[in-house]
């Protein structure tokens, strides 16, 4: 198993130079050192000294992938591309564009997106687990019918209505939560409860849909019939059998929904305006803050790989009968 | 005569429509497509869903034909000038709604209402007051708002819905007929059987969603003339037309999108299958890469890139709409760009367990070419998958677009989309009185649009995968005597 990691977590780096490598191209083609440096000088004094002045200071002076002035490895290695991304591994994600330290904003802006984002998904995955099985367990009846009609419905909407109506419901019209904000402490709740459930509502219908799916085809199978022969009650057979046997399906799943916390976290932060990462990120889309917008791809790289080697692992926990070679 | 303008988008959307025609003609000459189709085809829902697709691609359709007007010639003009056109490019939805879309308010103002949202100062006989001022198009014929309002729009409704109510039974009367004449029984015969759903294809509830949408037409189309049905934005536009125009947005973005992933997904998909191996590492780690990208980052990238291109070459492009018409087709290839690789993976999966299937290893053994078999052996065994995928990628596509507009790399500012409705929605909510309208008019086309799109595409998936059928919410346990049936047609 420690080989089997070990060769996924080598897999992994492979697969960060290559999101590094194709995020530098992108970025540096649609914004070159020249323009940045014009940005950020600004105004009247651009000038073509003033701007070769601020590439060396920043080491922007050099050629972006292939420096063909050098000699030998140095060819490969004495370029903006490795200057910019080898640090990054050493999680040194040096200053944004606008000269302040990107690894100390994200120490201090991880915890309100952690703060944010780990009952999201915590709290998510148990009530679609519970919405789901109340399908399961209501099969052929009306219940059922009109909870699945109910969960299409509720897929068809927008993230971003969800978000708009729970603010103007529950901020504006019943005044129980602020509309946004964030604050430590025991103010926590207040300011996270109506974003976290919005996060929650508005993943239900998709996936209890899917999980409904999952949970059906365990539920034709042998071991289903000789539990409930064995005089089990429907609910013992559910809980206990079927959600054990499904559970990886789910824990594959859960871990393709990591992205789309990520991005859900983007919307979610803006509109509450918590100072996590997402919020951070949107800024420096808006900035055109291409630093930082590249340091926030690879921790989210980083997080899908790692989230992707700890579902290999869960497997292995979840059924015993899978060994990792 | 107008000068007609082909937009990139415009071009692509006939050409889907062609390849759809195409499909439709190509599934009735093919029996296992044909026999598929069939299940869709009766399913109550699936037709239902497609009513209201169809009308939303109708008006699409209307909205993607453009033409700049020709403009009068210049006073003393030479008789053999050029003709010049007018620097606005039209689409005959325009055309055809030339009314609201001329009829614009000074600022917001609530549906079907008489009087601007906001007070202002206003001179009355010498005097200075603060009041709030009549529109100039909503409601601008009655003499006395606070007394003639209510009777008007009341006797325009049942008007409208009586025009409605009319046009559903005529087209009611014209199913009928059409059936009894093929079946040659009488019309009333043939009525009953519809309402009592004894038809193959479920008429009744496609002509009762039919009806439905004719009661709400004609209500419309009664009260639109002389007031904003839903309401105006902030600059006094009619929220209903910006409505309808999105639309177009939503449709391009949706299949467009979809279309654009298919070359890299069958691509891809097919040859990492096939030739296993190297190739296959090769691809399977492009394909992770970019998955493991966050997709908003990757798509921010992408248009901020296509944002600086059309700054930079100003020149291609004729007239604004042709400039914002470019961003909407470049963001969808960009989606087709950054998606594919969930059918990819698919793809590469059916395709795995296609290759080892004895009339492949035939035709290798015949020689045929390695394009040969993934073209003629591979690609149609794989291609419900494809559809399956099209079809439910589709209505996310048009939620993301929302998403995208709200961060700010959506389409252009000036596009009409159901994303720049909810963004300009956001500020309005937090208004006191609340601005409410606009979102809901977005909310209502979207859910529409997209639970139709939803439904549509369950009914395709159970059709092809039949896997998916066994999914399929049951009201009652099927009764014993019904499987008895089913059994029997099964063995027959």
């Amino acid at each position: 198993m420690i080989d089997y990691i070990i060769r996924r977590i080598g897999y992994g780096v492979l697969i960060l130079i290559g999101v590094n490598l194709f995020t530098f191209l992108l970025f540096f083609s649609v914004n070159t050192p020249d323009d940045m440096a014009r940005m950020s000088i600004g105004g009247k004094r651009v000038s073509d000294d003033a701007i070769v002045k601020w590439k060396v200071a920043r080491g922007y002076d050099k050629p972006l992938v292939w420096n063909a002035s050098a000699s030998g490895v140095e060819k490969l290695t004495d370029t903006i591309f490795v200057a910019r991304s080898l640090p990054l591994f050493a999680l040194d994600f040096g200053s944004s564009d606008s000269g302040r330290d990107i690894g100390y904003e994200i120490k201090q802006r991880m915890w309100p997106s952690l703060a944010l984002a780990a009952p999201t998904f915590v709290l998510g995955v148990f009530a679609v687990i519970v919405a789901s099985l109340l399908l399961v367990f209501f099969r052929n009846t009306y219940l059922e019918f009109w909870g699945f009609t109910f969960a299409v419905f509720l897929m068809s909407i927008s993230s971003l209505f969800y978000i708009l109506m729970g603010q103007f419901f529950f901020s504006r019209v019943l005044k129980l939560v602020p509309i946004s904000g964030y604050s430590g402490g025991s103010d926590l709740f207040v300011f996270l409860a109506l974003p976290v459930l919005i996060g929650i509502v508005s993943r239900l219908g998709s996936d209890s849909l899917f999980y409904r799916t999952l949970f059906l085809e365990e539920i034709g199978k042998d071991y289903v019939r000789t539990a409930r022969s064995k005089g089990l009650s429907e609910t013992v057979v559910l809980f206990r059998h079927v959600l054990r046997n499904a559970l990886l399906p789910i824990l594959t799943s859960t871990v393709a929904v990591l992205p789309l916390l990520f991005m859900g976290a983007l919307i979610m932060e803006s509109f509450f305006g918590i100072p996590g990462l997402g919020g951070y990120t949107i800024e420096a889309i808006n900035a055109q803050d291409f630093a930082i917008v590249r340091s926030m791809v690879f921790i989210g790289s980083v997080l899908y790989i790692v989230g992707l080697i700890l579902t290999d692992i869960s497997y292995t926990l979840a059924d015993p009968r899978i060994r990792l070679r | 005569m107008p000068k007609l303008v082909f937009l990139a988008t415009d071009l692509v959307l006939f050409l889907l429509l062609a390849g759809v025609a195409f499909y439709a003609w190509h599934a009735t000459r093919t029996p296992t497509l044909r026999q598929t189709w069939r299940s869709v085809l009766h399913d109550a829902t699936a037709m239902s869903a497609a009513v209201v697709l169809t009308v939303f691609l109708l008006l699409a359709v209307l909205d993607s034909v453009h033409y700049r007007p020709l403009l009068a010639p210049a006073e003393g003009a030479a008789a053999d000038a050029a003709p010049a056109y007018s620097t606005k490019t039209l689409s005959l939805l325009d055309a055809l709604l030339s009314g609201p879309r001329e009829s614009r308010e000074k600022t917001y103002s609530i549906p079907l209402g008489t009087h601007q949202f906001s007070k202002e100062s206003m001179l009355v006989d010498g005097k200075s007051i603060r009041d709030f001022p009549r529109l100039k198009f909503g409601g601008a014929g009655l003499q006395n708002p606070q007394t003639d309002w209510a009777p008007d729009v009341i006797s325009r409704s049942v008007t409208g819905l009586l025009g409605g109510a009319l046009a559903a039974a005529a087209l009611w009367w014209a199913v009928a007929l059409i059936r009894a004449k093929s079946l040659a029984v009488p019309v009333g015969n043939s009525l009953r059987l519809i309402w009592r759903c004894q038809t193959d294809v479920p008429w009744r509830a496609i002509l009762l969603t039919a009806s439905v949408l004719l009661l709400i037409g004609g209500w419309i189309a009664a009260l639109w003339p002389h007031y904003h049905v839903l309401g105006t934005d902030q600059t006094g536009n009619d929220i209903l037309f910006n409505a309808i125009k999105s639309i177009r947005t939503a449709v391009v973005i949706g299949s467009f999108a979809t279309l654009a992933t298919l070359p890299f997904a069958i691509g891809f998909g097919l040859a990492a299958g096939y030739y296993k191996g190297r190739v296959d590492d090769v691809i399977q780690y492009i394909y992770t890469v970019l998955s493991s990208i966050p997709s908003v980052l990757l798509i921010a990238a992408f248009v901020l890139m296509i944002q600086v291109f059309i700054d930079k070459s100003p020149n291609l492009f004729e007239t604004g709409l042709e400039r914002a018409d470019i961003r909407l087709f470049l963001l969808s290839g960009i989606l087709g760009i950054t998606g594919w690789a969930g059918l990819a993976r698919l793809l590469r999966a059916e395709t795995l367990k296609l290759t080892e299937l004895d009339y492949v290893q035939a035709a290798r053994a015949f020689g045929v070419s390695d394009f040969g078999i993934m073209r003629r052996h591979i690609l149609p065994n794989v291609m419900h998958v494809v559809l399956i995928v099209a079809v439910l990628e589709f209505s996310g596509l048009v939620l993301y677009e929302a998403v995208l507009s709200y961060v700010g790399v959506g389409v252009d500012p000036s596009t009409n989309s159901f994303g720049t409705m909810i963004n300009s929605a956001r500020s309005e909510l937090s208004r006191d009185p609340t601005v409410w309208w606009n979102l809901l008019a977005a909310f209502g086309f979207m859910v529409t649009f997209v639970l139709s799109m939803q439904l549509f595409a369950s009914a395709v998936r159970e059709a092809f995968d039949p896997r998916a059928r066994a999914f399929r919410p049951q009201r009652k346990m099927p009764s014993q005597s019904k499987l008895a049936i089913t059994a029997r047609e099964q063995g027959r």
